[in-house]
């Protein structure tokens, strides 16, 4: 009994040890979740180029632009963002505190970004026109996530 | 000169005078007009209550909070309300406000309140945009106290202020073309880049000799980026779309308080944001 007791206090040792590990280095998430800003920003830029003419519209990659857009927004967001990886915790990000004292609200406009990217999978292919107004609406919805959550770049 | 004569001077120098308003006397207004010179001038982004969206931006409830080296100020009510905000006022108290800085009751305002950037408005412009806040909703919220502590509350510490750092010149002293000149009447009074864009020395005036050279944000993280061409090189084209959608070059978005530009901003005519891109790129 003793030995099992003394077991399972070691195996309980080390496997807070190796948790408290885990969480003082959270550079999986963040380059998760920079990552998934950077899948978006190298899409938007397709889809921002046709529309301002700096490349030639071409329907196919537009749709594979906005098809991808659409797939960002499909990742869930709560596993990339844990408690204590904000940017008073942690060096390397932007993200402010209040996404986790205002969490739903952060979500809640992480979604629109979903109904953006929709709106931009619907018009893609629809001539390059119909790019620019879904460019504006997908752009405010990510002015209205950085306007608050967002932390100045150094 | 004795010091009752010094102090005497210093007393007349720095009292609150309020504008000469007999060119504004007069003159027809349009409130369309002031509309574009109210979004381009920004007034719904400080004053309209904190978080507010839409329409609701049209209320000028005041209420939103601007740290500084100096304090926090908050912004007034300067809706129509005839006591919670500015209804009452003439149009002569409403020139001496926007472009001396002077309140009604002959006080000095804090520069927090561009009036450094906004003492180049037009004299129409400022009757139009006149016209245009008596179509404003009215609201009854009432303005709170600046967290202002000494010295920095003595407001007549900002009549010498102005002396040192009100400039009616404009730092783009050569503007050629009507473009240029715009985007200069944009960037240096309305849009007021220069307020945030600019640094400041010790006692919070604007260093003109390196205008638009970027500065650290007033919230105390990160820096406001410099907008000069060495520093800036965005083309033409990528500074006008970045003024209309958020998107910059590689497809980062706006964050922060240029959010509330850049909405404004896209609210414009096109060729007000070509005129600030011309302008930007004409900078030395």
């Amino acid at each position: 009994m003793k030995k099992h007791l003394a077991f399972a206090v070691a195996f309980a040792a080390l496997g807070c040890g190796t948790a408290a590990m885990a969480q003082d280095d959270f550079s999986a998430q963040l380059k998760a979740r920079q990552g998934q800003f950077r899948i978006m920003a190298i899409n938007l830029g397709i889809l921002g180029g046709m529309a301002q003419g700096k490349m030639d519209y071409d329907a196919e990659a537009a749709q594979a632009a906005a098809d991808t857009l659409v797939a960002v927004s499909m990742i869930q967001q709560g596993p990339m963002w844990p408690a204590g990886t904000d940017n008073m915790a942690l060096d390397g990000t932007r993200a402010q505190p209040n996404i986790w004292d205002q969490n739903d609200d952060f979500l809640s406009k992480w979604a629109d970004f979903g109904t953006a990217a929709q709106a931009i999978q619907a018009a893609a292919a629809g001539g390059v026109e119909g790019l620019g107004p879904v460019m504006g609406q997908v752009g405010g919805t990510c002015k209205a996530c950085h306007d608050t959550y967002r932390a100045p770049a150094n | 000169m004795g010091l009752a004569a010094i102090a005497a001077v210093v007393v007349f120098v720095t009292r609150a005078t309020p504008i000469d308003s007999s060119p504004l006397a007069g003159r027809e207004s349009d409130p369309a007009k002031g509309e574009t010179v109210f979004i381009a001038s920004g007034c719904a982004s400080c004053h309209a209550a904190p978080d507010a969206k839409g329409d609701a931006k049209l209320i000028l409830a005041g209420g939103q909070r601007f740290d500084s080296d100096f304090g926090t100020f908050i912004a007034p009510n300067v809706s129509p309300h005839p006591d919670a905000g500015i209804g009452s006022w003439t149009l002569g108290e409403f020139a001496s406000a926007v472009k001396k800085g002077v309140s009604p009751e002959g006080q000095h305002y804090y520069p927090a309140f561009p009036y450094g950037s906004y003492l180049h408005m037009d004299d129409q412009d400022v009757v139009d945009l006149w016209a245009y806040w008596q179509t404003l909703p009215a609201d009854a919220t009432p303005s709170q106290p600046h967290e202002v502590g000494f010295p920095f509350n003595i407001r007549r510490s900002v009549g010498g202020w102005k002396l040192f750092y009100l400039d009616d010149t404009w730092v783009m002293q050569a503007a050629e073309t009507p473009e240029l000149k715009r985007g200069r009447y944009l960037v240096e009074a309305l849009a007021h880049c220069g307020e945030c864009h600019t640094p400041r020395d010790a006692l919070g005036g604007m260093n003109r000799a390196n205008w638009l050279g970027g500065a650290p944000n007033p919230t105390g993280r990160g820096m406001i980026p410099s907008l000069r061409p060495a520093d800036l090189t965005w083309e033409s084209t990528d500074i006008v779309y970045y003024l209309e959608t958020g998107f910059t070059p590689d497809f980062d978005s706006a964050g922060g308080h240029m959010v509330a530009v850049i909405e404004n901003f896209a609210k414009l005519p096109a060729s007000d944001r070509e005129a600030v891109a011309a302008y930007l790129k004409a900078l030395p």
